[in-house]
């Protein structure tokens, strides 16, 4: 999850409060942000990828100081007109649809103040425009720009600019290729013919969206003072949100908020938007889930501290928030100011009955029992690797792979459990002997077009007298435990001693094996103790119980 | 104990031993004499001394420590003794060594020792003796010497005693059986010795908490849930209200089958899902706003929380069984590289009560009472984010053996946007998913979380026997 990391002295000027660091640490984490790090110069938040809003030194202290009660509820936003436009060609449709873009004017720029709209620019880029997928950002000097500003997709070849950065002119598809930008975002202009520009009056590239500004137009300086910005991508609802926080936020930096006419063939939009969408709260819904009883007035005194303002079950939703879908999302914020901490807790009165899972309690009475054979409980990884499942244990198993997993340990289903027993032992070598084990795990198999899982039980008896008849002896046992017949064939499997291993079924239903391992598997797992083995399938198994457990 | 109760412990061996022993005894002379193997003999003098009979055993290992040089220096006097003798006036180095006829090696000990004993005075490169070194010398005593062999006072009196053999050793079936044991008397054993350790087969730690954290669900009413860990997209993300592009749903972040789909469930369901996604359905939300993609749905995962059985379990729920609450305890899966505090397959603790009269009050209620039971004393709650929770928090509890807060709950109310697709209405849906690998971390005092499925048998071996 993104951080943001803040100067605490800026930080305070925003907020317009200074707080003992005790009483910061605490705040910060009731108002649902985690807190990383504060000390007297820094301090570091985790944001919740629902609050892209407050990825800004800005947006973090607005919130923060409306929660504290020190400027409450909706803040108000200046936007002048201005009769700047930019025209949307109806050439985008197909490759970037949607763009957005405001003008911000009088920001006095420091290359600080530079770095940190970069930095807000950035994090919206990976959280909220999921990579530049949903949304890219660009700002500008506006002082180089001539309107109208055109927005246009043509042939990549066409498109000819000098990229932020670079020293010469290169065309759309050059741009791709030659710049580290290019290489990262290519992805995102796959398979299209045409590329979406940004171009202005005086035909000079701002940008191609969502890779990169172009040098001339696109660079800003400490010299800039006013600012073009424009948001572009495929859902226009998340544009005007993306450019929300922006404005929002350079505005509190002291800029002065400036709309734009955006056209789109022969609709005009005002943009930016910050009326505050308004959304009807049910008080009795609320109170309800909350398990409180809260009077109007009260709720009113909670959504101001969330920098909400409300009138008569119309909730007014400040325009930089994109995370109220529902009304639930507004009754969280009232819980967070109400606060987590004042909530009586209590465990109501409701009769219910408690039932365990019945295969849960055969399982559980098999390794109980298994225990009482001196038979020490592993629990190891349903992950392994095609070595140690199939190479080292002589066998060929069609089992299923993970996608680009993270380990190569471990990037295949195990599927059987012997395999992942053998390892435990190999790295118990040092340890004393006798090694006895169970465990009772999933196991996953391919049956035609279904993936199988399976619980099964393996047993493994490893000493320096370990043989076919302590381990049939534990068969036995168990099965007289179970009150179950078994038959046991003899069968040929490379993983054992040949004429040493067997199948063992139940009502003419194959659950397990049972046998000596192969001195050449052992070998393969660095053993030198003979070991003796059965596996079997309690899924299976307990569907032959002749009594369930339980009801 | 008196010497009659001692006699009375005394073994069989121990009584081969004794009669034969005298001062200055030689092991090899011992077993020549009783014709013991030497363990035996061993053996029976570890057990006299234990009974502070004897201090054979130390003795013999001085006189072996001093073997190199011992003889020479009982010849010649020890290096320490002959170097403070030297010092009839202030010396200096090499005048003593010269004089006491000290090699380096010798010197160098003697000196060390001397001072630290403050017998003698270093100044100026000069060695002076102290006045404590000068009554030492004058006694004349070896003062460094230790006896070479050191008899008990109680060694002496059992020597001398004469030492009936009719007790009985071992009973057997055959002493019984013919109860000659009548009018005998019983070997005492020396009960406080130390005794070989054994060990016994457990259930796996990690287990016993998973039974444990059972039992807590089930006394609390709970019914279990069960299901399978490869599970379709649609129930692990989408019938939980996880935009498909939501980056948990990345590659990086959950383990994909590959080349493996899996089946939607019936048309109904997934076009309720579907359309909630997409504009928010009847719940009353706006959606997400997007097209939703069966594909994505059907992409099989390996579970990244227990909270898919949860949305399966609501899917299956009828209205008479309302209200009712379910839990499961069971492994879920990150794609992840295994550090100290990450692991890639985790145990999480799930439960869900759907009830009409259910509120955020008594979710926090239900956690501290989980929490509580589990030994944590201290749990504190603070806001949090869930795409399918709302409102969301998050939990800690104190561990009080590493001294930290430890996160291990995640929890919320259900959204609409996932109760009412799958129940068919808007009823408050109590959920978590605690995570139970890193409070068994805590009670069993593990820091590494690699450390809870190694599999060493000796950590496995001492691992304290879970107690709740």
């Amino acid at each position: 999850m993104p951080t943001i990391s803040i100067n605490k002295k800026e930080f305070e000027k925003y907020v317009g409060k200074k707080l003992s660091l005790d009483k910061l640490k605490d705040r910060i984490s009731y108002l649902g942000t985690d807190l990383e790090k504060v000390d007297n110069n820094e301090i570091i938040v985790e944001i919740f990828p629902d609050r892209p809003d407050m990825l800004s030194l800005q947006g973090f202290a607005r919130a923060f100081s409306s929660f504290i009660s020190v400027k409450k509820g909706l803040r108000k936003y200046n936007v002048k007109k201005s009769d700047h436009k930019v025209i949307v060609d109806k050439s985008v449709d197909k490759y970037r649809p949607y763009t957005v873009c405001a003008i911000i004017k009088n920001l006095k720029f420091s290359d600080e103040k530079i770095k940190e709209i970069i930095d807000i620019q950035e994090k919206l880029h990976i959280t909220y425009g999921r990579n530049r997928k949903k949304a890219a950002i660009g700002v500008y000097p506006f002082e180089k720009i001539k309107t109208p500003i055109v927005f246009i997709a043509s042939d990549p070849k066409k498109i000819k600019f000098i990229p932020l950065g670079e020293k010469k002119e290169l065309n759309g598809l050059q741009v791709l290729n030659q710049t580290s930008s290019g290489r990262e975002y290519a992805h995102l202009l796959e398979g299209m013919n045409k590329f979406p520009y940004f171009i202005d009056a005086n035909n000079e590239v701002l940008s191609m969206p969502p890779i990169i500004n172009s040098d001339n137009v696109g660079n800003i300086s400490n010299k800039t003072k006013d600012v073009f910005i424009e948001c572009s991508g495929f859902d226009f609802n998340i544009l005007k949100k993306c450019l929300n926080m922006i404005v929002t936020s350079l505005a509190d930096m002291g800029g002065e908020i400036y709309s734009m006419e955006i056209i789109y063939g022969n609709k005009k939009i005002i943009s930016p938007n910050l009326e505050p969408e308004k959304m009807k709260l049910d008080l009795k819904y609320m109170n309800k889930l909350l398990g409180l009883n809260l009077k109007e007035k009260d709720v009113k005194k909670y959504l101001e501290r969330m920098g909400y303002d409300y009138s008569k079950n119309i909730v007014l939703i400040p325009a930089y928030r994109s995370d109220i879908m529902h009304q639930v999302d507004i009754i969280e914020d009232i819980a967070i100011t109400y606060g987590y901490e004042n909530f009586k807790e209590e465990i109501p009165n409701v009769a219910t009955i408690g039932e365990e899972n019945n295969f849960e309690v055969f399982k559980n009475k098999i390794a109980n029992l298994l225990v009482g054979f001196n038979l020490s409980e592993t629990s190891t990884y349903h992950l392994i690797n095609e070595k140690d499942l199939c190479e080292n244990m002589l066998v060929k198993t069609d089992y299923i792979e993970l996608e680009k997993a993270s380990s190569s340990d471990y990037n295949i289903l195990r599927t059987w459990v012997t395999p992942s027993l053998l390892q435990v032992l190999r790295t118990n070598k040092h340890n004393e002997y006798p090694q006895n084990l169970f465990e009772i795990g999933t196991v996953f198999n391919k049956n035609k077009e279904k993936i199988e899982e399976n619980d099964r039980l393996a047993i493994t008896l490893c000493h320096s007298k370990a043989n076919f008849t302590e381990i049939k002896q534990i068969l036995d046992s168990l099965f007289d435990n179970l009150g179950l017949k078994y038959k046991i064939d003899n069968i040929e499997h490379n993983s054992f001693i040949p004429g040493r291993v067997g199948r063992v079924s139940v009502n003419g239903k194959k659950v397990a094996y049972i046998g000596e391992i192969n001195p050449l598997v052992l070998s393969n797992f660095g053993l030198e103790m003979p070991v003796s083995v059965f596996e079997l399938n309690l899924t299976e198994l307990f569907k032959l119980m002749p009594e369930k457990i339980g009801l | 104990m008196s010497i009659k109760e001692l006699i009375e412990t005394l073994h069989p061996l121990e009584r081969k031993v004794l009669p034969i022993l005298k001062e200055d005894m030689e092991l090899k002379k011992i077993i020549e004499k009783t014709k013991l193997k030497d363990v035996e003999a061993m053996r029976a003098l570890q057990w006299l001394q234990n009974k502070d009979v004897l201090k054979i055993k130390q003795d013999l290992k001085e006189v072996i420590s001093l073997d190199k040089n011992g003889e020479e220096y009982i010849k010649t006097g020890l290096p320490e003794t002959k170097f403070l003798k030297s010092l009839t006036k202030e010396l200096n180095f090499n005048e003593i060594k010269e004089k006491a006829n000290l090699t380096d090696e010798e010197f160098n000990i003697s000196l060390g020792l001397l001072k630290r004993e403050d017998l003698i005075q270093i100044k100026n490169n000069k060695i002076k003796i102290t006045e404590k070194g000068k009554s030492l010398k004058e006694s004349k005593e070896e003062f460094l010497r230790k006896l070479p062999l050191e008899t008990k006072d109680l060694g002496n009196k059992l020597i001398k005693e004469k030492i009936p053999d009719n007790f009985i050793d071992t009973l057997t079936t055959n002493i019984l059986k013919t109860n000659s044991w009548k009018g005998k008397k019983f070997r005492r054993y020396d009960i406080k010795i130390n005794v070989p350790k054994i060990y016994p087969a457990k259930r796996h730690f990690v287990n016993q908490s998973i039974e444990y954290a059972k039992r807590i669900w089930l006394d609390l009413g709970f019914k279990e849930m069960q299901g399978s860990k490869v599970q379709i997209g649609f129930w692990n993300f989408d019938a939980l209200f996880t935009a498909q592009d939501h980056p948990v749903r990345d590659i990086q972040d959950t383990y994909y089958i590959k080349n493996f789909n899996g089946k939607l469930p019936s048309k109904d369901i997934v076009e309720r899902i579907k359309k909630t996604h997409e504009n928010g359905w009847t719940t009353g939300s706006k959606g997400w706003q997007y097209s939703w993609d069966e594909k994505e749905a059907k992409k099989n995962v390996l579970r990244t929380h227990t909270t898919c059985l949860s949305a399966e379990t609501l899917s299956k729920l009828k209205e008479s069984d309302i209200p009712a609450k379910f839990f499961s305890v069971g492994k879920n899966f990150r794609n992840e590289t295994m550090d100290f505090s990450h692991g890639f397959e985790l145990n999480q603790s799930e439960g869900i009560v759907i009830d009409k009269n259910a509120n955020f009050k008594h979710l926090l209620g239900y956690l501290r009472a989980f929490a509580n039971k589990m030994g944590y004393g201290r749990v504190r709650f603070r806001p949090a984010y869930f795409p399918y929770t709302e409102p969301s928090v998050e939990g800690d509890v104190y561990d009080s053996i590493r001294k930290k807060w430890i996160e291990v709950i995640a929890a919320g109310i259900f959204r609409p946007e996932v109760v009412k697709p799958l129940l068919g209405k808007d009823i408050p849906v109590l959920a978590w998913g605690n995570g139970l690998d890193r409070m068994a971390m805590g009670m069993h005092g593990i820091k590494d979380i690699r450390d809870l499925y190694k599999n060493d048998l000796k950590q496995m071996k001492n691992m304290k026997l879970w107690l709740k």
